[in-house]
């Protein structure tokens, strides 16, 4: 005994999984989607994931930097942010928007308001929020094989005609780099559930809710499509399951996942857009406080409940 | 078959196969033996005799007029050697009486057989009391206080605590396994006291070889006793999550066991009601692992009490590498010391000497929200709502939010990925609510 003892305060033994093994996890998991899109969409996605990620990690670093903080980017959440932020992204666009989003993402809509686990929206998904008011064209054509045309979503809008159900599935349609192959993303959905870096309520109850609102609404094409076209797999398993702006409790997230299908599908149906998925997640965010406020737990041996924070 | 469980908990590495195997040895103390006077919950002891004084094994050295409180009896014979402040587990300075052992373990009180069942109660409550008798499990809880409900409480339920769900630990295991009739008499004393009340004997299904042996020792007697295996889930021992686990029913917020008819006590503790009150033998020893990864042959020992850890960690061989972390106790919920040269008390269930490699340290960063914390409560608390408000002392935040339930498990901070210190926050908030209401009551005594 020659150096002494720790002393500590109990627990004194901690779990293995931490911060930065979650968001690796969830980078692994983003994989297979990733390549389905360079597939699809050819190596260009290769180099707007590349801008994206890289604008994250750097802008996180430098904005810690300037401000005196503990540079935190091994913690993997940055670069996270930027590879959904490139998922939600036409591949076509110019890298420069990518790098401008990727700045706008990390140091407004994260840092400003405290960093990690602070921000009350999903950086990634306000970040193209911005890009969209900003460059609506840039952000709207979408090309396969070189052949610009509508996304499924807005065939349904136009009530033009669908592809098949088998390739809106595995990802032969246009869209967004992440979002396209619906297969890739629910295979990685599936990795996070199995490994417990999320809950099955988010996406489920999302997912359940979209679905039975477009056969409500009657919209063309069908539930089926309905549900694997667009953002909304991408959505329901990457985005809006996102610790810092999602319910922290069981009931929580299953209000916030319903709010979210709500406002999905009627945008889808009867909004301006034809894709409603990430606008519902944004305004559901904000809801969290209200939610977590509404939704505490229930303390052990107690009958009532009272309102947490 | 589902076992039955509570709602909450974590699944920490059991590492309970170091020692589970392992016969309980038995300790022969050399030299001094030092006995702290506050080995448990309530007003501490002062001694009864002088420095100089020669003393007998089983003989009271410290005693109080408190009822909630435990006498103190020398483990050896020998002469008090010291009375003075020396450090205990807990690294603080603490009145002990030290005796020097003369080696010959001369009792005060011969051992004689008692017939329990000619005792009444109140005359088996008083032994009991005399005895020292705490709860051993950890909390040291005195035994006699529990065995006194208020009135107009009727006891349904003896739960004996065989859960021994902090990793590491044996002590109630092999206890379970070497010497099941102890326990079941403690238990059937308890049930002398409590003529209406069942019995349940709850062990964690980890412990197989325990369980075949306290259900063989029942199929041979008769009575209103039964085995219950539950699932293997920390914190199962926590009183609260055992009560509910066996009956089904929830304490309410700041009441005791009593209030669900209810009594939980240890294996430890029954076996030393049963040697207390039909042989006549205070607590003068106990059952503790000595274990971890930085000690050279892991072991359960039986000590007298006030032997120095220094001497139990010599009788595992000593250290293997270099402890980082000495605890008493568990890793979940145990102490970490600053020196092993300090006493053995009722409450110590384990030593445990873990390497740097098996308890490292680390640096707390953002909570990210991932309600991890809130889904391995078993108090269905909001660790990081009460982490934040502690910190920011919101102690009424803190109150409201349910915070003075924390049981302290610790299963928050070890599944944190952000490894926060929820629950050494939650300890300060506590304190922080406590520290305010008695101003409060000072103010307004004032006004």
């Amino acid at each position: 005994m020659n150096t002494p003892l720790v002393i500590s305060s109990s627990p004194h033994i901690r779990a293995g999984t931490s911060t930065r093994e979650i968001m690796a996890n969830v980078i692994g998991a983003l994989v297979p989607a990733g390549l389905a899109s360079v597939y699809f969409f050819g190596q260009e996605v290769v180099a707007v994931i590349a801008v994206c990620v890289a604008s994250c990690v750097i802008s996180e670093a430098a904005w810690q930097k300037l401000s005196g903080a503990k540079i935190t980017v091994s913690d993997l959440s940055a670069a996270l942010t930027g590879l959904l932020l490139a998922y939600n992204l036409p591949p076509t666009i110019p890298l420069w928007m990518g790098a401008i989003g990727g700045a706008f993402a990390m140091i407004i809509v994260k840092h400003f308001f405290g960093g990690l686990g602070q921000n009350i929206m999903n950086p990634a998904l306000a970040a193209r929020a911005m890009m969209l008011s900003s460059w609506p064209v840039a952000m709207t054509t979408w090309t396969l094989d070189g052949v610009s045309g509508p996304t499924p979503l807005a065939v349904i809008k136009l009530q033009g005609a669908l592809p098949s159900i088998a390739d809106i599935f595995i990802g032969r349609v246009g869209g967004c780099i992440g979002e396209t192959s619906s297969a890739a993303l629910l295979l990685g959905g599936a990795y996070l559930i199995w490994k417990g870096i999320i809950s099955w309520r988010i996406p489920a109850v999302y997912i359940v809710t979209v679905a039975a609102l477009s056969a409500l609404f009657g919209r063309e094409g069908g539930p089926v499509a309905e549900v694997l076209s667009g953002g909304l797999i991408l959505g329901a398993f990457y985005m809006a399951t996102d610790y810092a702006t999602s319910p922290m409790t069981p009931h929580g997230q299953i209000v916030f996942a319903f709010g979210c299908g709500l406002i999905a599908s009627l945008i889808r149906a009867f909004g301006g857009y034809p894709e409603g998925v990430s606008y519902s997640i944004l305004i559901m965010n904000l809801a969290v406080p209200i939610i977590d406020r509404l939704t505490p737990p229930r303390v052990f041996g107690e009958a009532k409940r009272h309102a947490a924070k | 078959m589902r076992l039955p469980t509570f709602r909450g908990g974590i699944h920490p590495p059991e590492s309970k196969y170091l020692t589970e195997n392992k016969e309980i040895e038995t300790l022969v103390p050399r030299g001094e033996l030092v006995y702290p006077m506050s080995q448990h919950i309530g007003a501490p002891c002062a001694p009864i005799v002088k420095k100089g004084d020669r003393v007998l094994a089983g003989q009271k050295i410290a005693d109080t007029g408190a009822f909630v409180s435990a006498p103190v009896m020398s483990s050896v014979s020998g002469t008090v050697k010291e009375i003075g402040n020396r450090m205990t587990i807990s690294g603080a300075l603490e009145t002990c009486v030290a005796v020097e052992s003369d080696g010959l373990f001369e009792r005060a009180a011969p051992p004689r057989r008692k017939d329990f069942r000619k005792l009444k109660p109140a005359e088996c409550i008083k032994i009991i009391r005399e005895a020292g008798l705490v709860g051993m499990g950890g909390a040291t809880f005195p035994t006699h206080v529990k065995l006194s409900p208020p009135p107009g409480k009727k006891i349904k339920w003896i739960i004996v605590n065989g859960a021994e769900c902090e990793p590491f630990l044996n002590c109630d295991n092999r206890l379970m396994i070497e010497h099941p009739e102890p326990i079941i008499g403690g238990l059937e004393i308890c049930l002398h006291i409590f003529p209406e009340a069942k019995g349940i004997i709850a062990v964690e299904n980890n412990k197989p070889e325990a369980i075949m042996r306290m259900s063989g020792e029942l199929s041979k007697r008769r009575g209103k006793i039964g085995v219950i295996p539950h699932k293997v889930k920390y914190p199962q021992g926590a009183e609260k999550m055992l009560i509910y686990t066996v009956t089904g029913q929830e304490i309410p917020p700041g009441a005791l066991p009593a209030e669900v008819g209810c009594l939980v006590l240890n294996v430890s503790t029954l076996a030393h009601i049963w040697y207390a009150v039909t042989d006549g033998v205070p607590v003068l020893d106990r059952v503790i692992s000595v274990t971890g990864d930085a000690v050279v042959s892991p072991k359960n020992i039986i000590a007298p009490l006030g032997t120095s850890v220094r001497e139990l960690i010599d009788a595992a061989g000593g250290f293997s590498r270099e402890p980082a972390r000495i605890l008493s106790g568990g890793p979940m919920m145990g102490i970490s010391m600053r020196s092993i040269d300090v006493p053995i008390v009722k409450g110590t269930s384990g030593i445990l000497a873990l390497s740097s490699k098996s308890a490292p340290t680390f640096e707390e960063s953002n909570c990210v929200r991932c309600g991890r914390c809130i889904a391995a409560c078993p108090m269905g608390l909001w660790p990081s709502a009460l982490d934040r408000a502690a910190r920011l002392r919101q102690y009424s935040v803190f109150e409201q939010n349910g915070g003075m339930n924390c049981v302290e498990c610790g299963s928050c901070a070890y599944v944190c990925p952000s490894r926060r210190f929820l629950t050494q926050i939650c300890r300060d908030g506590k304190a922080g609510v406590v520290a305010e209401r008695k101003k409060q009551k000072e103010g307004s005594a004032k006004r």
